[in-house]
This record gives C-alpha cells, structure tokens and sequence, in this order.
C-alpha cells in the first residue's frame, strides 16, 4: 500500500499553538529573556548570566520575604483546613431547604472579587469608621494595624480564614456526600465513638478532597497578593510583604527587571515543585487504595 | 439470642399518612422464633429493607411495637438492641487490617483483649480469612470486603439476631454460592436468629427455613419453600417464586370444577360458591403437553431450551382473549405437531379469588 505522506493536519493544530504560544510560552519566555540580561535603559539590553540568580538567591530581603509567606501559608493551613472540616461535618446532611442556605451562605464568600475582600476588611479593621476596629478601640484593646505589625497579621490571617475556609467547607462536605449511610449504620451497630466514625470513616473518605483543598488553598496563599495590598500595603514597614508584594515592588516599584525576573522563576519553580510533591503523594495514595 | 414479635407495626415516610397507599410498611402482626433462618423476600420496594431497618433500630417505626423476648424496644436505639446487620455493600474501616476491622464491634464493647483475640481468630477461621489477618482491609476484593462485614456480624456471640440486607447484590455469581453455602453452615454453628432480606429467590429457598414473602409493604406469605411452591397463597407468590412461575388462568369455580372455555377441570376439592373473580393456579412443572383433545386447547409460540428441561410459552385463546401458559417439559420427551393440548395434574392445582387462595373440601 502507498503510503502518503500529507502535512496537512498540523495546520489543524496551529489555531491551539498560537494561542498557547501568546498566552503561556511567549510571555514565560520574556521574563526568562529578562531574567539573565542587565540594561541601561535605551532598550540596551547585555548578558549577565546567572548572575541575578544568585543575587536573588543570596538576598536577605528574598530570605526574609520567605520566611514571611512561609508562616503565613502554615497558619492559614493550620486553621483553614481543620475549621473547614469542622464546619463540612456540621452541615445538614440531608438536601433539603436548609442545606442549601447552608450552602449559598458559605460559597458566598467565594464570589465576591479579592481586591473588594480586601477593601471590605480595610474598612471593617478602620478604628475611626470600621465596625471590628471601632469595637476593639473601645473595648480598650490596641488595634491598629496600619501601625501594629502583630495587628497586620491577625487582619489578613483573619481575612484569608473568612475569605477561602468556604472552599476547603465544599470541598469536604462534597466528600462527606459520598459517604454512603450503610457507613453509619455499621458504626452505630459496631457502637463506634463519634471520633472513631471520624477517624476511621469521614477521614479516610474525605482524604480525596482534602488533599486537594491543601494543595489549592497552598497555592493561592503562597501567591497572596491582592487582599494583603490593599489592606496593608505590605506594611507596617515590611511586615505583611510576602513574596508576590515583594516581586511586584521589586519589578514595578524599582524597576528591577532583571533580579525580578530572576525572583518570578525561582517562585515559579518553588510553586511547581511543592505542587508536584502534593501531587505524587495523591497519586500513590490513590495507587494504595486501589491495591 | 431472642424471639422478636413484630406487633401492630406499620411504617410511613410520609408525616401525615392519609391513604394506605402512603405506607411503606402495612400492618404488621409476626412473631420471629428464636434461632430460626429467616428469609424476606421481595421485589425491589416493597418495604423489606424498612422492615428491617425497622427491626435494627435505624428507623422507629410511625405505629406499634417491636419487642426483643418481652421488652418493647420500638424506641431504642441501634447499638442499645444488640443486633447486627451486614449491608448491600461491604462496609469495612479500610483504616483498619482485617484484624482490626473484626476486633472492633469487641472492643468498643470493652472486652478483654485475650478474649478478644481468641474470637477473632475463630471468626477468622470461619469466615476463611486466616491468612490475611494482618492486611489492610481497602485492599481487598469486594467479596471479601463483604466477608469482612459479615465477620463483624457474627464475631458478637450474644446478639439478639443478625439481619443481612441483599448482602450478595456485589458478590460475583461463583462466589455467591460458596458465601451462601458458608451463611448457611454459619447459621447451623451459631444457632443465631437470622435474618435474610433479598429479591432473590434461590437464595431466599436456600437459605433459609422460614420465607417470608412481600409485596406492597404487605406480607403476603410466610412458609417454607415447599409450601411457597406448592400452596402459594397469593397469586403474586405463585408467579414471583418459581421459574417460570405459576400459571394463573381465570375460571369459573363450581363444585369441585373449574371452567375455561367450556371446558371442564377436575380439581382436588370441592368449593363452595366463592365471591370476587376467580382464578386457578397451577405450576408449570405439573403441566403436561398431551395429544389428548380432551385437554385444554393451546397455541405454542416459543419452545425455550434450558438444558434439563424445555420451557414451553403457549397460550390458550378463549372469548377473545389470550391467556399464558408456559409448560416444563422433562429432558427425553418429544414435542410433535399434534400436541396443542395440555393436561393439568389434578392434585397441584389451587384455586384463588381476588388473588387469594381458597380451601375447598377434600373429598379423598
């Protein structure tokens, strides 16, 4: 049989090419192009190599910054997903009219954009005008977190639990869905404590779920940039500048193109390779379940 | 171990049951013996699993009484009854081994960990699962996930009655028999009352002693097997055991007569005049094809082969109207051309009104 050799379907994937090509790899490539070049202005651009790299790498400034997201992220991981599971497992099981106010009242959150989030709790945190700051002002407790570092960080913790706890809620109770009620049942029969129902019941069928609820909130609150600008500006002095305000500091504030573009990949990268580790592990936890 | 007396008892879902139509479970009068197999049979919904969940505390029932030997436990919770249940699907703490999964219902109740131990292992034994005791349980294969849940079951010695709900829905047909088989020499061991629900009747006839069949949250028959296929005492047991069920042919009844297109059928006994419509039942198996135009005329449509035996679908036509008859034709009998007539055996025929069955006086 003659076999003919027709090109013709790559044109086919051309359209999909182009769009990754101007959405992903042309702009990844750019900062990659920035990354390793220094200039003088006048679109004059030299080789520095890996230079920026290990200046990136060796700044205490990039170290602290880390240190910073780091606590951040643990703490909100540390509430978020316990309070998320505490309250999934609280909800009305049955579907009906309440679970479904339930429901709604929880995914609100959700929608609303972040930079009003953000707005929402600068205001609400004012100790002129803001009922949570106004409240603690006169309830004689020092609230002030445009000053107060320790302030600063229980107004954005505070806001990122009320903000994404919602979706680490849906998530679980999703899973708790699933939980067929022979489940229950047999527990009852077995005379299981309500902590052995969790223990050997509700968890192992919600660890699905959970693992990804860790990996998303992991992700979105390492990259946290919006709510904290607007509340804080990073601030006081650096206390609430984590990574993503840092970088955009660096890269617009100073115009550091070049150590910015560096800091963005080694973020990047951190980002995937944390994600990748999450991801085995769900993978191979599956494997074990299906053995 | 004790007797379970179901007394008065009826079940709606609904808060406000106005006609019986809205209830699950109709009213209910039954005594479960002690140590007895019992098997409830029927079709998909028709109240058997709320009965049961009814019996095992998951659900209190919206009238009467469930008493354990003599104490009213309509009220009282699950764990207080002291029942155990094996479920449709295989309920294991795949956190758990095998070990740990049959061990639990014991420890939860605070025995001692030696006593423990020894049960185990002898449930184990039991059950098959010796070997891989120490094994995760997710591991496993549904069937003997469903092993699992069945230990747990019977690992409790002194349970009132252990309650099964389809257990073998997921198990694949050659391991239903051997876990059937298993139940059964289980039953035997332990002499705990049991429970059997299922919409399958081989494994209701062979499982248990009692069959208790329902239709429409109603219990319509409770007997043995033998009973069930000789004197079903609806016309909905008649066709719902059996394979092919019964033949239900509308009748007139007089005497000891039945007539269907001026035809005259002797019948084992002698009825008096019966109210509401009429019918006479009668197996497959104690139907004969004949040449005999003394027999009742049939069409043959279908001869279905099955190995051991011919299933014949025919259908006598009378004023109009065409009513089925399937005949079981033993291995080695030749079906010719001349034979459109069928014979019934005198003795195995049962004449209903309103689709219950009538007693006639025997004049042997």
């Amino acid at each position: 049989m003659k076999k003919t050799h027709n090109q013709k379907a790559w044109f086919m994937v051309l359209p999909v090419l182009i769009l990754v090509a101007f959405s992903a790899i042309i702009p990844l490539m750019t900062v990659v192009n920035y990354s390793v070049q220094d200039t003088f202005g006048n679109n004059e651009f030299f080789w520095v190599g890996l230079e920026w790299f290990e200046e990136i790498l060796h700044s205490e400034r990039m170290h602290d910054a880390l240190i910073r997201q780091t606590i951040f992220t643990s703490i909100i991981l540390a509430i978020e997903i316990p309070l998320g599971i505490y309250v999934a497992l609280h909800m009305p099981k049955n579907k009906g009219f309440w679970s479904s106010l339930c429901l709604v009242l929880v995914a609100l959150p959700l929608l609303i954009p972040w930079n009003v989030v953000g707005t929402i709790w600068q205001v609400f945190g004012r100790i002129d005008i803001g009922l949570l700051g106004h409240t603690l002002d006169q309830l004689g407790i020092t609230y002030n977190y445009t000053q107060d570092s320790t302030a600063a960080w229980f107004t954005i913790i505070i806001m990122d639990v009320w903000h994404w706890t919602s979706l680490v809620v849906l998530l679980c109770y999703a899973g708790l869905q699933s939980i067929p009620d022979a489940y229950y049942q047999a527990a009852k029969i077995d005379q299981a404590s309500r902590w052995d129902v969790f223990r050997h019941i509700e968890l192992p069928k919600m660890k699905g779920v959970l693992l990804i609820a860790i990996l998303l909130r992991f992700m979105d609150s390492f990259m946290i940039y919006t709510e904290p600008f607007v509340v804080t500006g990073g601030g006081p002095g650096n206390a609430t500048t984590f990574l993503s305000i840092d970088l955009v500091k660096m890269a617009i504030g100073q115009f550091d193109l070049g150590p910015a573009a560096a800091f963005s990949l080694i973020y990047f990268l951190g980002i995937l390779l944390v994600s990748w580790v999450f991801y085995t592990i769900m993978v191979n936890s599956d494997k074990e379940d299906a053995q | 171990m004790a007797k379970i007396t179901l007394a008065n008892l009826a079940h709606s879902y609904s808060e406000n049951p106005t006609s019986p139509n809205d209830f699950a479970l109709k009213t209910l009068n039954h005594v479960w013996e002690d140590g007895a197999a019992y098997a409830l049979l029927g079709p998909s919904g028709c109240g058997k699993s709320t009965l049961l969940n009814i019996i095992s505390g998951l659900l209190s029932p919206s009238q009467g009484k469930v008493l354990f030997d003599e104490e009213d436990v309509t009220h009282a919770n699950t764990s207080t009854r002291n029942i155990a249940q094996v479920f449709q699907f295989p309920v294991v703490y795949d956190t758990m081994t095998v070990k740990e999964n049959l061990a639990f219902p014991l420890k939860n109740r605070k025995l001692s960990a030696s006593y423990i131990d020894s049960r185990v292992t002898d449930v184990a034994n039991m059950i098959g699962m010796q070997d891989v005791l120490n094994k995760k349980a997710s591991g496993l294969t549904a069937d003997a996930k469903q092993k699992i849940s069945l230990g747990r079951g019977i690992v409790r010695e002194d349970v009132n009655a252990i309650l099964f709900d389809e257990p073998l829905t997921v198990i694949d047909p050659q391991m239903k028999w051997e876990l059937r088989t298993q139940l059964k020499a289980l039953h035997q061991q332990l002499g705990h009352t049991m429970i059997y629900v299922t919409h399958d009747q081989t494994e209701a006839l062979t499982f248990a002693d009692k069959v208790v069949v329902m239709s429409e949250g109603e219990v319509v028959q409770i007997g043995t097997p033998t009973e069930l296929f000789e004197r079903p005492a609806h016309t909905f047991v008649g066709y719902f055991i059996g394979s092919p069920g019964m033949n239900v042919l509308p009748a007139q009844i007089i005497g000891n007569k039945a007539i269907i297109s001026d035809r005259d059928i002797q019948l084992p006994a002698t009825y008096p005049k019966l109210q509401g419509k009429t019918e006479i039942g009668i197996r497959p198996e104690y139907i004969e094809l004949s040449d005999d135009p003394t027999g009742l005329a049939i069409t043959i449509h279908r001869v279905e082969d099955v190995g051991h035996y011919k299933i014949v679908r025919a259908s006598h036509d009378t004023q109009g109207q065409s009513i089925d008859i399937d005949v079981i034709v033993k291995e080695g009998i030749k079906i010719t051309d001349e034979m459109n007539f069928v014979v019934f055996d005198k003795s195995k025929i049962n004449v209903y009104a309103d689709k219950w069955i009538q007693d006639g006086d025997d004049q042997a």
